[in-house]
């Protein structure tokens, strides 16, 4: 499942406080993106490494873990990094 | 000119450059539609690329930015984000302040 596998390098490489990893693969299907075989994925992150970067820096960090899974499992990645602090602000 | 030199070139010599899926009237993919109206929301000019009609860009694009996907927004020739991150800078009202300091 490649929701495991998104788990796995995001874990390893980011060492998240949270995880969460939504599948919209479903909703997408037939569309011209999802012909290809990847699905469309949703994680929210809360890690440290997040705090000070620039949201680009944080989506990089994510797209760089994740590495060849962009290329062909993943067709869409929708992200919410923050991170511990910005977290408790929301709440 | 090698593909990077026109990425480079497309950069410096246009202030707000999008590299999409389609056209900004016909756009392929629904996070590039969706980024196009976010910029049409802040009257922003901008220069648009469609991915799909240079395959060697798109690719080489890719590595130049560490961003693996498209839509690709660029200010001032530093890389913004994608349609996730352009359409929370807009919410935020950080995008507007971004576009205006390209403006002549």
């Amino acid at each position: 499942m490649t929701t495991d596998t998104i788990r796995r390098l995001l874990t390893e490489a980011i060492k998240p406080e949270t995880l969460e990893i939504l599948d919209n693969s479903a909703a997408h299907a037939g569309h011209a993106g999802a012909r290809s075989g990847g699905g469309h994925y949703n994680v929210t992150i809360i890690a440290d490494v997040f705090e000070g970067k620039s949201l680009v820096q944080r989506h990089q960090l994510i797209y760089q873990a994740l590495g060849d899974l962009m290329k062909q499992q993943i067709h869409a990645l929708g992200i919410n990094a923050l991170s511990p602090s910005e977290e408790n602000e929301r709440n | 000119m090698s593909v990077i030199e026109r990425i480079k070139d497309q950069l410096e010599n246009n202030p707000v450059v999008l590299y999409m899926k389609g056209t900004p009237d016909f756009p392929q993919c629904g996070f590039s539609g969706q980024t196009v109206q976010v910029l049409a929301a802040c009257n922003a000019k901008y220069m648009a690329v469609n991915i799909f009609e240079d395959a060697e860009l798109r690719e080489a694009l890719k590595e130049y930015s560490h961003w693996p996907t498209y839509p690709q927004l660029y200010i001032n020739g530093e890389l913004v984000g994608g349609c996730d991150i352009i359409t929370d800078l807009y919410q935020k009202g950080e995008l507007a302040a971004m576009l205006a300091t390209t403006a002549e």
